[in-house]
């Protein structure tokens, strides 16, 4: 399979469309085996591993995140926080057949909310993605918020 | 309120809610106990060179710390003399050989002695020159440097830096002696993190070891269960290690011991902890060992306490080099602020834990913290009730425990809270007058 540029639009949007239905389980099979979420703190942060990030989960931190949210004593989800994606048409930052490895950026607002709050935050999410076993997989998503380095209130769901 | 009705918010084992409710007894708190007791400003190593600043606050005052150009640490309020304007207001950067007021710029040097001012013939025969103003930036006089970590006093007059620690220090050591060269760094910027809860919540819930398998049973259990199911034999992940120990059994916590010290201080962890397990960094003991010789190396190493409170409003974790701050910013309101350190001379290895700990433990993103917030929030809801208005703080409370301040107690005990709340009482009520506040 080589991806067309629709086609890793079109995968873009329907991650966010599964996060917004709450198809957790589905979301997570999008990401590679060694798939990485990340979160950087700091403007601009390059390092990964040797400074704090809000984020850096693998799959199987991200496999518990997703049992979690679903669980009898998750306190913090009773109710649970619903959310929504507004994506800017996903672009292409490059595509690179033989390597198998297609880049993609695509600016953001997202709400979530629990009770009577409601945290807006804006972005830009950049994709690394490959095909494995046929599909479309997610090896890094890096999510940079425009306020990452502000005091936030809890963020739980996946931005 | 007066002094009396101060210390009537307490009676054995119970505190009253309005400690936590109230903005009457916050705005009490910054005017006393803010200003009586030894706060933590900051580290050295985010002002290495001249000029370098960093602004921060204790309580609701604006601070500003900077490296003067003899090399010391000043500390001074973040207010320029004349109209109030703060002279910086970035969180770092460098200043040069001095700092410049925005608005009329008025000049002052690093350690806030007033520079220059433009038209100065304007204030001739003015009275200026005896004006409060014509000082500069008003210093924080009382300031300790304590092995990189910087501490003030606001009040004037009081407790001296040594008779307010003690032996509490030795937590702080113990951090810092884990650097094969004594000194550590900070990384980066702190997680930050808004709680609608009173600050003193989160500061008990440091030294709470009844609360980790229920509050948090929704991701260290869950870790577990998919970790059971899927792990196998193999050598556990970082993060794996970090977050089973939080399903600890009770029996655990309680051999864990607690310790208090005087003037609110204490710890957890004095026979071992959740910090115990970590594997190895390869070459860091050998290091420790040439660094230390080996009966010290041993000694800093063997050393596991968990969570240290310095009283009233800061957190260290030794075996993680983590650092939090429970910043007061109203009776309901905590910014809650996660600073991690590297260890100067030592692998890599560790500081990718503390940077992975305090993602996965403290930030507004973490699943452990969610459940946390949760529980104060609540909390700070429920106490509103009128129907019962006391706190109970009475696990394994001694009648006689207050004479003791120095103990170690069972893990599970509530006796390091009751030790925050009689420090509390005593800096709050010192510089109280008999019948006003």
């Amino acid at each position: 399979m080589k991806p067309t540029e629709k086609q890793l639009a079109d995968f873009i949007v329907q991650e966010a469309r599964l996060i917004d239905e709450r198809r957790f389980p589905e979301w997570l099979d999008l990401f590679s085996d060694d798939g990485v979420y990340w979160m950087p703190l700091e403007w601009n942060q390059e390092e990964e591993h040797l400074t704090t990030s809000l984020l850096y989960e693998d799959k199987l931190l991200l496999r518990t995140r997703v049992q979690r949210l679903e669980g009898e004593r998750t306190f913090s989800q009773k109710p649970k926080s619903r959310c929504q994606h507004l994506l800017q048409v996903p672009q292409i930052d490059s595509i690179d057949h033989g390597g198998n490895e297609y880049r993609t950026y695509t600016p953001f607002h997202y709400a979530e909310t629990r009770f009577d709050e409601q945290v807006i935050l804006a972005g830009w999410a950049r994709h690394t993605l490959s095909v494995i076993g046929g599909a479309l997989k997610i090896r890094k998503k890096r999510v940079d918020i425009v306020n990452c380095d502000a005091p936030h209130r809890n963020i739980q769901l996946f931005v | 309120m007066n002094r009396n009705e101060i210390m009537a918010l307490q009676r054995p084992g119970e505190v009253h809610r309005d400690v936590y409710t109230s903005q009457e007894i916050f705005d009490l708190e910054m005017k006393h106990l803010f200003r009586n007791t030894w706060m933590y400003i900051g580290h050295d190593s985010q002002i290495p060179n001249k000029g370098d600043y960093f602004a921060t606050a204790i309580g609701d005052q604006p601070l500003l710390m900077a490296r003067h150009t003899d090399g010391t640490v000043r500390l001074m309020y973040n207010r320029c003399p004349h109209k109030g304007t703060q002279v910086v207001i970035d969180t770092n950067g460098n200043t040069g050989k001095f700092f410049r007021c925005p608005y009329h710029a008025w000049s002052f040097k690093t350690d806030g002695s007033l520079l220059a001012i433009p038209l100065k013939k304007g204030y001739e025969d003015t009275g200026f020159k005896d004006s409060c103003s014509s000082k500069g930036l008003t210093p924080v006089r009382n300031v300790h440097n304590y092995r990189g970590f910087v501490f003030a006093r606001l009040a004037d007059e009081g407790i001296s830096f040594e008779d307010y620690f003690g032996d509490s220090l030795s937590s702080l050591d113990n951090m810092i002696d884990r650097s094969p060269e004594g000194r550590l760094e900070v990384v980066g910027s702190p997680l930050r993190y808004m709680h609608h809860c009173n600050w003193k919540m989160l500061v008990e819930n440091q030294t709470d070891t009844c609360h980790p398998m229920v509050a948090h049973e929704s991701s260290a259990g869950t870790v577990k269960d998919i970790w059971d199911k899927e792990a196998g034999d193999g050598p556990k992940p970082m993060a794996v290690e970090v977050i089973l120990p939080f399903m600890s059994s009770y029996e655990f916590f309680e051999g864990m011991g607690i310790r208090t010290w005087d003037n609110g201080h204490g710890h957890t962890g004095v026979h071992h902890s959740i910090h115990s397990d970590y594997s190895a960094a390869p070459g860091y003991v050998e290091q420790m060992v040439e660094a230390y010789g080996e009966e010290r190396a041993k000694q800093i190493l063997g050393e596991n306490r968990h969570n240290t409170i310095y009283f009233p409003n800061m957190m260290i974790k030794g075996p993680i080099q983590s650092l939090r701050l429970f910043r007061p910013l109203a009776a309901d309101k905590t910014l809650v602020e996660s600073w991690i350190f590297r260890l100067v001379g030592a692998p890599d290895m560790l500081l990718e834990r503390t940077a992975m700990y305090n993602r996965i433990i403290n930030a507004p993103t973490s699943i452990v913290g969610h459940d946390d917030l949760e529980m104060y929030e609540r909390a700070q809801s429920g106490l509103m009730s009128n129907a019962m208005q006391w706190v109970n703080v009475q696990r394994l409370y001694d009648e006689n425990e207050a004479d003791d301040p120095v103990a170690v107690y069972n893990g599970t005990t509530e006796a390091q809270m009751r030790n925050q709340f009689r420090a509390w009482e005593k800096f709050m009520v010192m510089t109280m007058a008999e019948d006003a506040a």
